[in-house]
Parts: structure tokens; C-alpha cells; sequence
């Protein structure tokens, strides 16, 4: 039987893996969606694990939820990053200077 | 038994895969990693009951957003060489950061065992009952208690549809267009001209 330690240790170390991804590639934008991609796995793995543990259906529902705006933020953030590319001919995070930050 | 052994085989897997997702060389190869990242937490999914949640998984993730992940990653001509130049200038930062949550997160499950005293982590689930739907059991409550924030979401990915063809969408110069408004706007006056002319003598 798998056991609710099991599944957090698990995700916990996706979600670290995930966050050390985003230092290492801090310079493409593609890959740091992906990143996010991941994080947003690892809290998903939370959710399921607690909602399946306490026997309560609400967890999986907002599963649900988080798949579908992370649907949309990829699809969105792919968008821009499109038009990025068209603009300046590189994704590259260091060239994003106009707005001074 | 089998089921602890095809988990640990499984979390290994998506661990490696993981990794591989954040040092692969090309962004091509990230993708793919991402994907079986996405496969083997269905299966995983699968193996604690939540059966409709890991296909959605395979079917969203790895059919829609991945594919579309791929699409660009191939449709852009980046200069990899630039980007992962200073690849582990902040890696020590990373690694930290990382070590760090992971040393959280292992403490206080094992110190604690119990959470909160809500739950023992130590324990396996309840076993379900043979005829439990988890489908039946998620849509039954997806569409009376939460029919409200299930609308918000459709609204949510239409309008990141409309968002992002909006965004990528773009007028090329020198293409012939048809514009239907200026079509139907136009009257007789602007196209037709008619000459008054003495008739021509014959040769």
C-alpha cells in the first residue's frame, strides 16, 4: 500500500527539482514554462494525495481546475512568446530589458 | 506488493525524467522528457485511484499542451549556445534552494508522522468500495456544487483562445485580402462610368 509520506516526499522532490530548473535556466523562456509545467505537477500530486487520503472528492475537483488554467496559461505564454521571437529574433530572457526592470 | 514496487519504479522514472527536463542540452529533448514526466504521474495517479484525473492528464497534457509546447519549440530558430551560456553560474543557488525544500518537506512528515492529527502519513488509503466510479463520484460534484467555477473555466479557455490568436495573428503586406464590408458598401457610382460619344463612321 502506498503510503500518504510516500506521495508528499515524492512531490515535494518534483517540485525542488522544478525550482532548481528555473535557477539552471533562467535564460530561456521556454523552458522555464515547462518549469512551471512541473510545479504545477507537484501540486497536483499534493492535491490528489490528501483528497484521496481524507476521502474527500473536493481535492480532485479543484485538480481539475488547476489542469485547466494551466492549459490556458501555457497556451497564452506560448502566444507571447511567439510574438517575442517575431519582435527581437531571441527568447532569450536578458534581451527583455524595455520595461527597465 | 506489486503495488509498492510499480510506485518506486514509477517515482524513479518521473524523478530521472524530471531531471532530464532541466538539463537536457535541447529544448526538443525537455519536451519529451516533460511528456513521460506527464505519463508516469497518470500511471501513478492511476495506481492511488484517481482514475479520470490521470487520463485527463494524458489526454490534455500530453495531447494538447505538449504537442503545442513542441510546435513552437521546433518553429523557433533559437541560438542554443547563447542560452546556456553561465548554464551553472547559478546552479549552487539552485541546488540549495532545492535541498532545502525537499529537507522541509522530508521533516515534517517523518518528525510528525501524524499531520495535524487529522491523518497518520504512515497509512495506506481506505480501500474503496468494488463499485466505486471515481468519474461518477467527480462529476456528481463537479456539476451541481461546483457548476458555477466549471462555467468560469470555460470562459477562462475561450478566452485564451481568443487571447492567443489575437496575439500571434498578423497582416503580411502585400497579400491580396478580400474585405466583405468594403465588397457589399459598394455602389454603382464608384465602378461604373458611363460615356456619351458620337457614333463611330463606317470604314
Amino acid at each position: 500500500m502506498i503510503t500518504l509520506a510516500q506521495l508528499l516526499i515524492l512531490s515535494g522532490v518534483l517540485f525542488s527539482l522544478a525550482v532548481a530548473g528555473i535557477f539552471l535556466n533562467r535564460k530561456n523562456v521556454i523552458l522555464l514554462l515547462m518549469c512551471v509545467e512541473l510545479l504545477l505537477l507537484a501540486a497536483n500530486f499534493n492535491f490528489i494525495a490528501f483528497s484521496r487520503y481524507l476521502n474527500d472528492i473536493n481535492g480532485q475537483v479543484f485538480v481539475f481546475f488547476i489542469l485547466t488554467v494551466a492549459a490556458a496559461e501555457s497556451a497564452i505564454g506560448l502566444a507571447i512568446l511567439v510574438v517575442l521571437f517575431r519582435e527581437r529574433r531571441s527568447i532569450n530572457v536578458e534581451d527583455l530589458n524595455t520595461l527597465k526592470g | 506488493m506489486l503495488i509498492q514496487v510499480l510506485f518506486h519504479i514509477f517515482a524513479v522514472i518521473l524523478l530521472l525524467a524530471a531531471l532530464g527536463v532541466i538539463s537536457a542540452r535541447n529544448p526538443v529533448y525537455s519536451a519529451l522528457a516533460l511528456v513521460m514526466c506527464f505519463i508516469t504521474s497518470a500511471a501513478i495517479w492511476l495506481l492511488i485511484e484517481a482514475e479520470f484525473l490521470a487520463v485527463v492528464l494524458v489526454l490534455v497534457y500530453v495531447g494538447a499542451v505538449m504537442v503545442l509546447f513542441l510546435f513552437v519549440v521546433m518553429m523557433l530558430d533559437i541560438n542554443l549556445a547563447e542560452l546556456r551560456k553561465g548554464f551553472t553560474r547559478f546552479a549552487w543557488l539552485g541546488w540549495l534552494t532545492a535541498a532545502a525544500v525537499i529537507v522541509e518537506i522530508a521533516g515534517v512528515v517523518w518528525a510528525r508522522g501524524g499531520l495535524g492529527g487529522a491523518i497518520d502519513a504512515q497509512r495506506g488509503a481506505a480501500p474503496l468500495p468494488a463499485d466505486y466510479s471515481n468519474t461518477l463520484a467527480l462529476g456528481s460534484v463537479l456539476y451541481t456544487r461546483y457548476a458555477y467555477p466549471f462555467e468560469l473555466a470555460a470562459v477562462l479557455l475561450l478566452v485564451a483562445i481568443v487571447a492567443a490568436i489575437a496575439l500571434t495573428m498578423r497582416r503580411r503586406s502585400g497579400l491580396k485580402q478580400q474585405d466583405i464590408g468594403r465588397q457589399v458598401a459598394v455602389r454603382r457610382e464608384d465602378r461604373v462610368r458611363l460615356v456619351k460619344m458620337d457614333a463611330e463612321k463606317r470604314p
